[in-house]
């Protein structure tokens, strides 16, 4: 094995790559060889290492120098003066943006030293593409560990005993689903990894298959073991080409290393997986829509039960799981189920993988104990709201999830608490909303995402989903009557108990966590004809403040419908019969003279 | 095995486990509303309408797909209940065309029933309707996706029933529609029009192509000569328009009442039943004797032709090249009856009243004009005809019982039979053992092709032969045999298929509701018909022994050829 004097780890996550790590890296390999320093040191490609907005990122081991936001220019920059003269490049340090501190290694920045990494243990880590880079860090140890010295009944049990619950949204309790399908009557029985991740803004899922796909087929062979499995699938959806890429190298790779295959490590086990691609219906999530379009037919829920861990792919028992909870499984399996069951709530365990989006000065991926509080999330981690504006709201559990307004920052995540506060869990979105947000628009946003999404099948979801997002509609255009609030709460809540699937039964959510917390920004809207944030453009009322107007007369000339008049030289007034509040005068006026009411 | 006790209602019930809570609340007496359920076809818990409340249950359950389990507590009527089972029913609604008045299936609609049973008073969510139009490409069906509620029991009917496939759901969430692959227009497609989807929606999303106006104008045109034929199905099903029990044997008032009508000769497509047995009885014969192409099977129903010209191209030349006992008539119509009456064939307008859905686009086949001219002008379904009764004002149920015009409404028990599954088998087996053995049939009910198995077998001795048969009714069976055939698991030398289950009883065309025991009631009646009549086998047919001496000559000549068979197009398989 060739040794090096300095590694520098490139993050090569899908952020980092749409903001140009590709660039950097050539950059840095072609100063390394020019500079003479390819044999001393090496450049890896990593999966995502969480902070997107600071992308592209390196880190310089030995002593772990943490870049952002480089150019290529930059990364000659380190060649020459950190990799070649030992100088550490100020200028491309992270800086603390509410005090401007310098951090020069990642574990000085809040971002990273408040998370606790199991399930993203090696993402940002680990070259995704090697398989020596995975067992170094007792990679398929585990998988070892199981096979040589536990009965399948052990395994499930040290799973029961963890607390783990399912990652992918309803929380429900891994071990036990695991035991159902081991006693499940039916061969051959199955085990799948969903990775149809489709919650906008969610890639926590992605990250764990394009950094560190080994440990997701390292726990679905554990789990084979445990239930009597010999096949998985994992099904990913087509818009993940570097996951299938990198998971199918690491299927190919573990075949040629014994990992899978017949016989694993001579223990007359054998287990084997193959990927299927999901063509990216968000409903696809849903775990008897995917095996319904792992079977190859439309891609629909049934009714449960019966679940599948005991009637599932082709009528099999099937344990199936999420990416995450397939990540958090060999700690779980080496460290001991009481390690993790000491981490995390009385009632969540563990982790929990966040995806931090929206308006919130870190965003990216995020992985903290359950039970952390949002504040802690949103402005320890997350680094506070930007430009100084205040919090409103954190939309959990992507689309179909809810939101959580300021007053409730303090309370500790996790299933039961979403849930309390009409929100989800879901698989760990969270988009912070400040004071420019308009919750009704959100909740249209929200509601237009999911049913669109909806498959069709039962009718609450199909055509209610479709009756609500019409009525919020009209509410933001302002032509909201009196008695929406209550129709929209009757058709939300009769959806949420009648609907066939999770997405259904979740769908309103939107809609009536904003009413539950923001009645009255409904109330502005409909009774008032006001958009409280100033978002619902129908509901704006402009007007020209004659004191600042010069009577330039450029409003009226952009104004598409002539609804601006006024003498040369004097003050210009809006008709408002006309106005189609497109905003574009505002946007003209060089004398910030227009404004809204 | 022990029951399950469960309470429904306040009450205890109890019922075997595996149970649905739907199952389970009738045996109780409790009625749950359904929509998209079909017993064991279509159990998917799709339409929300059996919502009922299981106490512990995160949220309400459908009853037809939720089993039972020990100490249930189900409330199938709390506040809960209805208020959802409304709401949906009102989204339903929401996206529903409110044209009841004028919809072919006002006052026979599911969704207008459970709209009067869960008293929705009021539609409040006006919105978007479904995007779809009207596709009227096929001959049989019309498709009106604007009516369609998505209980897919028409696509579960063409998958299971029919292992057909032609209409499936397409697109998603508010764009879902049952259509053909790619939303291609049923007319090109591989549907075979046989109109099971029609039997069973519940609204008039799918229904027959309704002709009637082009009839009314015949009958009012007095330059047409306008005659009828009726299917040996209709006899015992169209009384159910008119409120009768299924089952009840009504010949001669829908005799009685085609006159009222102003057919000006009410003829019987039995007598061509008879005339079929005597030509595919000798083509029977024929190839047994001769070498011929085996099995051979049966060619009356126009589902199960379009079926094998596009499932099973191969064994087209086992086929009976004789045409259906609709066409035969439609044929004979305009020739020897015109001829025999001296009417100008050019004024003969020939109707034909059936149970299927199938025959209108049988009858305007390419081939089909033999005669010269378009053998069958108009083909009428059952319930197209009790639309016109009801239109003309006719009390049907006081109408005299009259008798069919001689000579194309002379028939025999064997032409009848021809509507239940096995009738074309047993009709065939009473001719054939005759004109082969030369010795009379003690018994004339050859019970084992009787009923609604699916696949029924048969051994018949045939002066020292055994001829070996198989009957099947519904494609899905078809596909059983004729897999089991090519694969050569089984060796037969007669099959007898039905393109609809029960056969022509059970036909695309005919009242609804149907289910199984609504066929057996029919398939009873069809029997009695054939019990009481004075001939029973077709070679004994006067009418049609006088039409060989007349005009034909005998079986298989060559103007039978002419006239009586016809030939088939291998389709593509989509």
């Amino acid at each position: 094995m060739e040794l090096y004097r300095a590694h520098v780890l490139v993050c090569a996550g899908a952020g980092c790559i749409s903001s140009g790590c590709q660039a950097v890296k050539s950059a840095l390999e072609e100063s390394i060889d020019r500079l003479g320093l390819k044999r001393e040191v090496k450049v890896v490609e990593t999966g995502c290492m969480g902070p997107c907005d600071l992308g592209p990122v390196i880190v310089v081991y030995p002593e772990g120098v943490f870049y952002r936001q480089l150019k290529p220019a930059d990364a000659v920059e380190i060649a020459e003066e950190h990799l070649l003269k030992g100088r550490v490049v100020e200028r491309l340090l992270y800086k603390a943006p509410e005090d401007g501190k310098t951090a020069v290694t990642s574990d000085q920045i809040d971002f990273f030293k408040k998370q606790t990494r199991i399930a993203l243990r090696n993402t940002g880590i680990i070259n995704p593409e090697s398989v020596e880079e995975y067992i170094a860090r007792d990679g398929y140890r585990a998988l070892g560990k199981v096979l040589t010295s536990m009965t399948p009944e052990e395994v499930i049990e040290c799973i029961k005993k963890s607390g783990l619950r399912g990652r992918g949204g309803a929380g429900f309790p891994t071990g036990l689903k695991w035991e159902f399908s081991a006693k499940a009557p039916g061969k051959p029985k199955y085990v799948v990894c969903n990775a149809d991740e489709g919650d906008p803004g969610a890639f926590m899922d992605r990250s764990i298959l394009e950094g560190d796909p080994h440990s997701v087929l390292e726990a679905m062979a554990i789990c084979g073991y445990a239930i009597g499995a010999n096949q998985g699938y994992v099904y990913v959806r087509a818009e993940y080409p570097l996951a299938v890429q990198r998971l199918s190298l690491a299927i190919e790779k573990a075949r040629e290393y014994g990992l899978l295959g017949e016989n694993i490590f001579g223990t007359g086990f054998s287990f084997d997986v193959e990927i299927r691609v999901g063509a990216g219906a968000f409903v696809c999530g849903e775990e008897t829509a995917l095996l319904a379009s792992i079977e190859g037919r439309r891609g629909e829920p049934r009714p449960r039960p019966p679940f599948p861990a005991q009637e599932g792919l082709w009528g099999k028992p099937t344990v199936i799981n999420n990416v995450e909870t397939w990540a958090n499984i060999p700690p779980i399996i080496l460290k001991g189920p009481e390690w993790f069951a000491s981490i995390g709530t009385e009632k969540s365990k563990g982790t929990k993988v966040f995806a931090l989006a929206g308006k919130v000065n870190n965003t990216g991926l995020v992985e903290v104990p359950m039970g952390t509080t949002l504040r802690e999330i949103i402005f320890d981690i997350g680094g506070g709201i930007p430009g100084g504006k205040q919090f409103k709201a954190a939309q959990t559990g992507g689309p179909s999830g809810g939101c959580i307004p300021a007053r409730y920052l303090d309370v500790p995540v996790d299933y039961e608490s979403l849930t309390q506060l009409g929100a989800i869990m879901g698989s760990g979105g969270l988009i912070i909303m400040d004071e420019d947000t308009c919750m009704v628009d959100l909740a249209r946003f929200f509601l237009e995402f999911v049913q669109d999404e909806s498959c069709g099948k039962c009718s609450p979801c199909r055509i209610g989903t479709k009756r609500m997002l019409e009525i919020v509609e009209r509410i933001t255009r302002g032509e909201g009557r009196d008695g929406d609030i209550e129709l929209l709460e009757e058709l939300g809540q009769g959806i949420k108990s009648s609907a066939l699937c999770g997405l259904g039964q979740t769908a309103p959510n939107p809609v009536l966590s904003t009413i539950r917390h923001f009645r009255e920004e409904y109330e502005a809207h409909i009774y008032h004809k006001k958009c409280p944030a100033g978002v619902c453009r129908a509901l704006m009322v402009y007007a020209i403040d004659e004191e600042k107007c010069n009577g330039c007369g450029r409003c009226a000339l952009v104004c598409p419908a002539k609804a601006i008049s006024g003498e040369k030289k004097k003050p210009h007034r809006i008709d408002l019969e006309k106005c189609l509040r497109c905003g574009t005068c505002m946007e003209k006026c060089k004398f910030g003279a227009i404004y809204t009411i | 095995m022990s029951l399950v006790t469960l309470t429904i209602d306040g009450r205890q019930v109890q019922v075997p486990p595996g149970t649905t809570i739907l199952a389970a609340a009738r045996q109780a007496g409790v009625k749950i509303p359904t929509l998209c359920y079909l017993e064991e076809l279509n159990v998917i818990g799709a339409c929300r309408l059996c919502l009922v409340q299981v106490e512990g249950a995160r949220a309400l359950v459908a009853a037809c797909v939720t089993q039972v389990g020990e100490g249930m507590v189900v409330h199938t009527n709390s506040p809960a209940v209805r208020q959802a089972r409304r709401l949906n029913l009102e989204l339903l609604m929401s996206n529903h065309p409110q044209e009841c008045l004028t919809c072919v299936r006002n006052t026979s609609c599911e969704l207008q029933q459970l709209a009067a049973e869960l008293g929705v008073g009021e539609i409040r969510l006006q919105g978007e309707m479904s995007p779809y139009e009207v596709d009227d490409s096929s001959p049989s069906i019309i498709r009106d996706p604007r009516k369609c509620v998505l209980c897919r029991r028409c696509v579960a009917v063409c998958e299971k029933v029919q292992g057909v496939s032609a209409i499936a759901v397409q697109e998603r969430g508010f764009d879902t529609v049952v259509a053909p692959a790619f939303l291609a227009p049923l007319g090109e497609v591989n549907c075979v029009n046989c109109g099971q989807c029609s039997l069973v929606c519940p609204t008039a999303a799918i229904h027959e192509r309704d002709e009637t106006d082009k009839v009314w104008a015949a009958l009012a045109d007095p330059e047409k000569h306008v005659v009828v034929q009726t299917a040996p199905a209709v006899r015992v099903s169209i009384g159910e328009m008119f409120g009768l029990e299924p089952g009840s044997i009504v010949t001669g008032k829908l005799v009685a009442a085609l006159r009222r009508l102003g057919f000006d000769k009410v003829f019987d497509t039995d007598f061509t039943a008879d005339l079929t047995i005597m030509e595919e009885g000798s083509e029977l014969i024929h190839r047994l004797q001769n070498g011929g192409r085996l099995p051979l099977i049966t060619s009356c129903s126009p589902g199960w032709i379009k079926f094998i010209e596009h499932f099973y191209p191969n064994l087209l030349p086992n086929l009976s090249t004789c045409k259906s006992p609709q066409q035969m008539f439609g044929t004979l119509a305009k020739t020897y009856y015109a001829q025999k009456e001296g009417i100008d064939p050019v004024r003969i307008f020939v109707v034909s009243i059936m149970p299927c859905t199938a025959k209108k686009y049988e009858a305007g086949r390419p081939e089909m004009t033999s005669s010269g001219y378009r053998d069958v002008d108009v083909v009428l379904t059952t319930r197209e005809l009790g639309r016109m009764l009801k239109q003309a004002g006719i009390d049907f149920e006081s109408l005299p019982e009259e008798d069919y015009d001689a000579p194309l409404g002379i028939s025999t028990g064997a032409g009848v039979i021809f509507g239940a599954t096995g009738g074309v088998m047993e009709a065939a087996l009473r001719t054939a053992y005759e004109l082969v053995t030369g010795a009379t049939l003690l018994s004339l009910d050859f019970e084992e092709v009787r009923g609604l198995e699916g696949v029924k077998e048969a051994s018949v001795n045939l002066a020292g032969t055994e001829l070996k048969v198989a009957v099947a009714h519904g494609l899905g069976n078809a596909r059983k045999v004729l897999d089991a055939v090519v694969n050569k698991e089984r060796e037969y030398h007669f099959i007898e298929i039905m393109c609809c289950p029960g056969g022509c009883i059970g036909g695309g065309g005919q009242p609804v509701p149907v289910d199984n025991e609504i066929r057996a009631k029919r398939i009873a009646a069809i029997y009695q018909v054939d019990r009481q009549m004075p001939l029973r086998k077709s070679h004994e047919n006067p009418a049609v022994q006088a039409l060989y001496r007349e005009f034909l000559g005998e079986p298989l000549s060559h103007k039978s050829h002419e006239l009586l068979h016809t030939h088939y197009t291998p389709r593509e398989r989509f």
